[in-house]
C-alpha cells in the first residue's frame, strides 16, 4: 500500500515539474519558469474579450451621441477606424508594456516571455496577436459561409469548424501550451503572480513548548513539511485539527495540548532537522524516500 | 603542501539558520519590492539617478538570496516570494533597453525596410501569383465572357460585367455624371475600404503556416478578380482608363496584399524548410521578420484607403493618376531597396 502511495507521489512530482521550464539568467540563475494552465490562458482572454466589448460599447455610445449632436458624418470614420485600432491592437498595445500582459492576464497572473530567454520584442507581440485574428475568428467565420450558402452541406461545413478548431485549440496539443500565434512568434505564456512575503513562522512567537525525539521527527520529509507550513498559515482550526490528529496517531503521542501550540513546535523542530539535513547535501524529498 | 587545517574557531563561529539569513537580507528584498513596483507603475523616468544605480545591485541580491534559499531554506513562502520577485525583476532589468520613440525611429528608419528586402524571394514568387491569377482570367474572360460569373461575384460586380453598356462602364471609373454616391460619402468609403482589406491581409498572412498553400491561394484569387476585371474593360475598348482607376492606388495596394502574402510565405517556407535550425526556431525567427512586415502591411493599406477613397473619386484625369500611382511605386520601392548605412552595422 505505502508502495502504491509513494508511486501516485512521485507521479504527482514528476507532472508538476512537468509544467516548469528551466530559465537561465545571465547571473546563472534557474527561475524555473511555469508553464500557464490552458484554463488561466482561456479565462484571460475571456476577460479580454469582455472588456473589449465592453469599451466597443462605450465607444459607440459616445459616437452616437456626438454623431447626434454634430449631425457630421465623420463620426462614423472615427468609430470604425477606432472599432480596428481596439479589435487589432488591444492585445498588442498591452502586451508591448513593462508587464507584457493583458488586463486579463494580469488578472490571471500570467505573462509573455520569449522563448528563448531573450527580450519580448514588438515584431513577436505583432506576430502572435495578427495569428490570433485567425484563431478566434476562422471556426466563426466558417460557421458565417455554410450558413450564408446552402450549397455547402451540413457535413462539409462541420468538416470545416472542425478543422479550424484544431487549429484555434492547438495549444491543447502540445506540452508547452503554446498558441498557434506563440509558436510562430517564438513566445510562451508563463506564470507571473505576485507572491506577497509572509511572516517568518519559525522564529516569532514564544520558544519551544515541547520536545520530539529524534525517531518523532524521522517519519517526514520536505513536502510533508510544507504542507504542514501551508495549513499553518491558513489558520484554519478544522484543517489544523485534523492535521495534528494524523500527526499524533503517526508519532504514537496522546492529545495533550493545544493543536496549534503543538503543529507549531513540530514543524520549527522538523524544519530544523530537515535544513540540517539539507546543509550537510542530503535533501529528503517526501515520507517515501529513505531517511 | 597541503594548507593547514583551519583553526578550531569554526566551533565557535555563529551557527547558520534559515532566519537569521532572512532577517539579515529582508530589507533588500523590500527596497527592491519597492523599487519594481515603481519602475512598473512610472517607468524609468520617475526614477531618480540614486534609485537606478540600486536596481541592479538589489536584483542581484535577490538573485543570490534565492540561490541561497534553495540551498539551505525550506520555508516555502519564503522560496515563493523570492522566486516571484527574482522572475518580476529579470523581465524589468533586461527587458526594455531602447524608449518607445528610438523603437519606433528604428522602424521606420532601418527595421521596416530591412524585414521588407528580406522577404524579396517571396515577393516576388506571390506576386508572380497575383499576375499569373489575372493572365488566367483575363485570357479566360477575353475569350469566353460566360466565364466572368465564375469568378466575380453578384455582389462585387455591382453590374460591371460583360452585358454592361459601355457607357455604364464609363460611369463606374468616375468620368461620368452618374458617378453614384456624392463626395461627402468619401471618407466612409476609404476608411471601409482600410478596414476590410487590412484583415485579407492578416488572414493571407496568418494563413502561411500551413505551408504557405492557403495564402498562395487567396493571392491566386485575388489576382483573378482583377484579370476578369480587366477584361470586361479592355472589350469594351476601356482598358486605358480602367488602368488609370486602378493604378492610382492599386501601385500600394497590390503591393501590400504581396507583401503580406510574402510575410505568410515566408513562415510557410521556415516550416517546410528549417535549413539547419529545428523548425520551431525556424518559424519562429520567420515569424519575428514577417510580424514588421506586417505593421508595415497595415500602414501601407491605411495609405492606399486614403488613395482610393479620395484620390481617386477626386482625381479624374487618367493621366494624372497614372502619375501619382507611379509616383506612389517608386516611392514604395526606393524606399525598401535602396541600401542604406545602417546594413552594414
Amino acid at each position: 500500500m505505502s508502495a502504491a502511495a509513494a508511486k501516485a507521489n512521485a507521479k504527482s512530482r514528476a507532472s508538476r515539474a512537468k509544467k516548469i521550464r528551466q530559465f537561465i539568467t545571465p547571473e546563472g540563475v534557474d527561475l524555473e519558469l511555469k508553464i500557464a494552465s490552458s484554463g488561466l490562458r482561456f479565462g484571460a482572454l475571456l476577460v479580454d474579450l469582455i472588456l473589449i466589448i465592453l469599451a466597443l460599447f462605450l465607444f459607440s455610445l459616445v459616437m452616437l451621441w456626438i454623431g447626434f449632436a454634430s449631425q457630421s458624418d465623420i463620426t462614423i470614420v472615427v468609430w470604425m477606424l477606432g472599432a480596428f485600432v481596439l479589435r487589432t491592437f488591444w492585445f498588442i498595445g498591452f502586451e508591448l508594456g513593462s508587464r507584457a500582459a493583458t488586463p486579463g492576464k494580469r488578472l490571471m497572473g500570467i505573462r509573455v516571455v520569449a522563448r528563448d530567454g531573450g527580450r519580448l520584442t514588438a515584431d513577436a507581440v505583432v506576430a502572435r496577436n495578427l495569428i490570433r485574428e485567425l484563431e478566434l475568428f476562422l471556426p466563426l467565420m466558417m460557421v458565417g459561409v455554410g450558413a450564408a450558402e446552402d450549397a455547402v452541406s451540413g457535413w462539409t461545413m462541420l468538416a470545416g469548424v472542425l478543422w479550424s478548431l484544431t487549429l484555434s485549440l492547438f495549444l491543447l496539443f502540445n506540452r508547452d501550451r503554446m498558441r498557434m500565434g506563440d509558436l510562430i512568434a517564438g513566445t510562451w505564456v508563463v506564470m507571473a503572480q505576485r507572491v506577497k512575503l509572509d511572516a517568518d513562522i519559525a522564529t516569532d512567537g514564544a520558544g519551544d513548548a515541547m520536545l520530539f525525539s529524534e525517531a518523532e521527527l524521522s517519519v517526514y520529509g520536505i513536502f510533508e513539511l510544507q504542507e504542514l507550513e501551508r495549513v499553518l498559515r491558513s489558520k484554519d482550526a478544522r484543517a489544523m485539527r485534523e492535521v495534528a490528529d494524523t500527526i499524533r496517531a503517526k508519532i504514537g503521542r496522546a492529545i495533550a495540548e493545544e493543536d496549534d501550540v503543538f503543529l507549531l513546535s513540530y514543524y520549527r523542530q522538523l524544519k530544523a532537522r530537515l535544513e540540517r539535513k539539507l546543509l550537510f547535501g542530503k535533501r529528503r524529498e517526501d515520507k517515501y524516500a529513505s531517511d | 603542501m597541503i594548507p593547514a587545517a583551519p583553526p578550531a574557531r569554526a566551533l565557535d563561529a555563529p551557527s547558520f539558520s534559515a532566519s537569521r539569513f532572512r532577517a539579515e537580507r529582508e530589507a533588500d528584498w523590500i527596497a527592491f519590492d519597492l523599487l519594481l513596483t515603481k519602475l512598473e507603475k512610472k517607468g524609468a523616468k520617475a526614477l531618480t539617478s540614486d534609485e537606478l544605480l540600486q536596481l541592479p545591485l538589489l536584483y542581484r541580491a535577490t538573485l543570490s538570496s534565492l540561490s541561497i534559499a534553495r540551498a539551505t531554506s525550506l520555508d516555502k513562502a519564503l522560496l515563493d516570494h523570492l522566486k516571484a520577485l527574482s522572475i518580476r525583476g529579470y523581465f524589468l532589468v533586461y527587458g526594455v533597453r531602447e524608449t518607445r520613440w528610438n523603437r519606433v525611429r528604428r522602424f521606420f528608419l532601418y527595421d521596416w525596410p530591412a524585414a521588407v528586402r528580406s522577404v524579396w524571394k517571396e515577393t516576388i514568387i506571390i506576386s508572380l501569383i497575383i499576375l499569373l491569377g489575372a493572365i488566367t482570367s483575363y485570357s479566360l474572360v477575353a475569350s469566353n465572357p460566360e466565364w466572368y460569373y465564375n469568378f466575380v461575384g453578384e455582389d462585387m460586380a455591382g453590374g460591371r460585367d460583360p452585358r454592361a453598356t459601355r457607357e455604364f462602364l464609363q460611369s463606374t471609373l468616375g468620368h461620368g455624371k452618374a458617378a453614384g454616391e456624392g463626395e461627402s460619402g468619401l471618407h466612409i468609403f476609404a476608411t471601409y475600404l482600410f478596414t476590410h482589406n487590412s484583415r485579407v491581409s492578416i488572414m493571407s498572412f496568418a494563413l502561411g503556416f500551413a505551408f504557405g498553400v492557403p495564402t498562395m491561394m487567396l493571392e491566386y484569387y485575388q489576382g483573378i478578380g482583377l484579370g476578369a476585371m480587366m477584361a470586361v474593360f479592355a472589350g469594351k475598348g476601356l482598358g486605358f482608363d480602367f488602368g488609370g482607376w486602378l493604378f492610382i492606388h492599386g501601385t500600394t495596394e497590390l503591393f501590400a496584399a504581396a507583401l503580406s502574402g510574402a510575410a505568410g510565405l515566408r513562415i510557410g517556407a521556415a516550416v517546410v524548410f528549417p535549413g539547419a535550425r529545428s523548425r520551431l526556431q525556424a518559424a519562429s525567427h520567420a515569424g519575428r521578420t514577417a510580424g514588421k512586415v506586417m505593421i508595415g502591411v497595415i500602414l501601407m493599406l491605411f495609405m492606399a484607403g486614403l488613395l482610393e477613397g479620395f484620390g481617386r473619386q477626386l482625381i479624374t484625369d487618367t493621366m494624372l493618376r497614372y502619375g501619382i500611382g507611379t509616383l506612389m511605386l517608386l516611392f514604395w520601392i526606393g524606399y525598401y531597396y535602396i541600401p542604406r548605412r545602417e546594413d552594414v552595422t
